[in-house]
């Protein structure tokens, strides 16, 4: 494989990325933790020095000129968001400090205040822990039922348990599209189309693919979307709700303070507009600002062509760490049907280790549970290293990452592997 | 073979006895008849461990760990089970804080001689890594202070935080 093939011109993106020049330990940076936080292109970081120097002032509440623009600036964002995610209307996009505070948003602003004891919801055992807890505390709190559909070996989801598990007590089925430890895409439109059927609705963690895939929310059939702006080019602490209109009516804040309220008297107040009442006090203002410039990069590359890329370099990978001896690949073996996550173990080398002797290559994955202790628990392992792509990795760069984890094996296998197995998996 | 691994300091944190250590682990097993327990976890990095020590007349005749982890943390366990096992409860203890001690200055410990423990010195280097040698180390300590029964106690962990 050669970048010339590429769907789109890998070199001049790698140019954008400043980072992409940093040595790790003498060796070029291989960034490989793109499911964690995506590195951010000069497009973005520059916006955040713009806006301090041209534009800074607190928004929705000066005639003064720096105000209006820093307001213009942070309200266009949602029209960038809405097109990219293709919702109904701006106002349906919530900001938010990232996928967690999105999922918890719903939990407390609608489940709090819509479901009662015995209603259930419905989540899967592939769901990250910001998907699970929020869950288990409204659990506590109010006596909702939690029901998980189960996962497969490969990775994916015990469909018909999911016919089974989704019925007429269900209120709500909230799940990942992409898993961020296996890769899996969820068939969200098909559990969808179970839920609604029984007059649920449905919220879709997007963190995994909203930055690497195109999203639509209605061919999903999503009511509410979650996803963090920090995964796809733009600043940490930034993030989106996309809810339909009548359920964002139907919600109660979770924060009061100012920006969210129409009156206070000393007595009582009444909340603002959507989705303002969802955005009390002064917000990441540089931070949306500067997202945009992260939907505009994207949007100029086009979400086909990352995920296109994205296939190419998962499909490339998933041969390459498959010829290394000892390596075990999770999650579904079609490329097609995964996002560009590749979790893999390596017999008689602790994922820790892996990760350690990557990082001395250069090689940035994560190592761990990822987030999503039930996934280990149910693939009986006590963690992955991860490898994760983005639009600026290169097939050259999974040569790199194959090639340390064959170091990885020869340094820790040495003369005595069978020895070293015991001690990995023994006990 | 280190500088394969591309150097790095990797070989001053996977030292030769390390190694050696986690690829044979001494004492990795199951006592008969243990009269203490603890059982350490750091869910974050997926270690796990179990300790188990006999303790007769305020000495410990004989130590056992079991569980899974990283090269760090089993080496750690092993090279800590051969150090403590016929030493009396306090000097066992008194190890535990020698290498703790070890592990936030990077420095061998004045006073006591910890022997090829002190191979782990290199961890100090690698900040991550310290709760991976540590773990094996609270657990132990948990097991000893707590006396016989602890089947009721939460694992003792390492992990600064857990997401
Ligand atoms: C699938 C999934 N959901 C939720 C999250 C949480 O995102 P954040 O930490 O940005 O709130 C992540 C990120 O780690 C994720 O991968």
């Amino acid at each position: 494989m050669t970048l010339e093939r590429r769907v789109f011109d890998i070199r001049s993106i790698r140019r954008d990325f400043p980072i992409l020049k940093r040595e790790v330990h003498g060796k070029p940076l291989v960034y490989l933790d793109n499911a964690a936080t995506s590195q951010k292109p000069v497009q973005v970081i520059a916006e955040i020095t713009r806006y301090y120097r041209d534009t800074n002032a607190n928004i929705h509440r000066g005639v003064h000129t720096l105000s209006q623009e820093a307001t213009q600036q942070y309200e266009d964002v949602r029209e960038q968001v809405r097109a990219l995610i293709g919702g109904g209307r701006p106002e349906e996009v919530v900001y938010t400090s990232g996928t967690t505070m999105s999922l918890n948003l719903v939990a407390r602003g609608w489940a709090r205040h819509r479901l009662r004891a015995g209603d259930e919801v419905v989540l899967t055992e592939i769901e990250h822990h910001s998907n699970i807890v929020p869950w288990q505390q409204l659990r506590d709190e109010v006596g909702i039922v939690l029901r998980f559909i189960p996962m497969l070996a490969d990775g994916t989801l015990d469909m018909e348990a999911a016919r089974r598990l989704i019925g007429p007590r269900t209120r709500l089925l909230s799940v990942t599209h992409v898993s961020n430890a296996l890769g899996t895409i969820v068939p969200v439109r098909e559990l969808a189309d179970l839920a609604h059927a029984q007059g649920a609705l449905v919220c879709v963690d997007g963190a995994q693919s909203v930055p690497h895939m195109p999203v639509d929310v209605t061919e999903l059939g999503a009511d509410f979307l979650a996803f963090s702006g920090h995964k796809m080019l733009g600043p940490t602490g930034t993030g989106v709700l996309w809810a339909r209109h009548e359920i964002l009516e139907e919600m109660e804040p979770l924060f009061g303070g100012g920006d969210m309220i129409l009156t206070v008297t000393l007595e009582e107040s009444t909340w603002n507009e959507i989705p303002y009442r969802f955005e009390a006090g002064t917000p990441n203002i540089e931070g949306v600002i500067a997202l945009g410039k992260a939907i505009d990069y994207l949007t100029a590359l086009g979400m086909d062509a990352v995920r296109t890329h994205e296939v190419e370099l998962l499909d490339y990978a998933l041969r390459r760490l498959g010829d290394v001896p000892g390596v075990t690949l999770f999650g579904p073996p079609d490329a097609q049907r995964r996002g560009g996550v590749v979790s893999f173990d390596l017999e008689g080398v602790h994922p820790h280790d892996i990760g350690q002797v990557l990082d001395s290559h250069g090689v940035a994955v994560r190592t761990g549970h990822h987030c999503a202790q039930p996934v280990m628990a149910a693939l009986r392992v006590p963690a992955t290293a991860r490898a994760s792509f983005y639009i600026y990795n290169t097939p050259e760069e999974v040569d790199a990452l194959a090639e340390a984890v064959s170091d990885a094996a020869r340094f820790f296998g040495g003369p005595t592997t069978g020895a070293a197995r015991g001690a990995a998996h023994g006990g | 073979m280190v500088g394969d691994a591309g150097g790095a300091g990797l070989d001053e944190l996977y030292r030769e006895i390390i190694l050696e250590h986690y690829r044979s682990p001494r004492r990795k097993r199951h006592l008969e008849a243990p009269n203490r327990h603890a059982d350490g976890s750091n869910p974050l990095c997926g270690d796990q461990i179990e300790v188990e020590a006999q303790v007769d007349d305020g000495r410990v005749a004989d130590v056992g760990f079991t569980g899974q982890g990283c090269s760090i943390s089993q080496a750690s366990a092993s090279l800590m089970s051969d150090y403590v096992v016929g030493k009396p409860v306090g000097d066992a203890l008194a190890a535990v804080g020698a290498f703790q001690q070890m592990m936030t200055t990077g420095e061998a410990p004045a006073g006591v001689d910890l022997g090829d423990i002190e191979a782990l010195l290199g961890v100090a280097k690698f900040p991550v890594r310290v709760k991976c040698a540590s773990l094996g180390w609270k657990t132990l300590e948990q097991a000893l202070k707590r006396g016989g029964d602890a089947s009721e106690a939460t694992p003792v962990t390492t992990d600064e935080r857990s997401m």
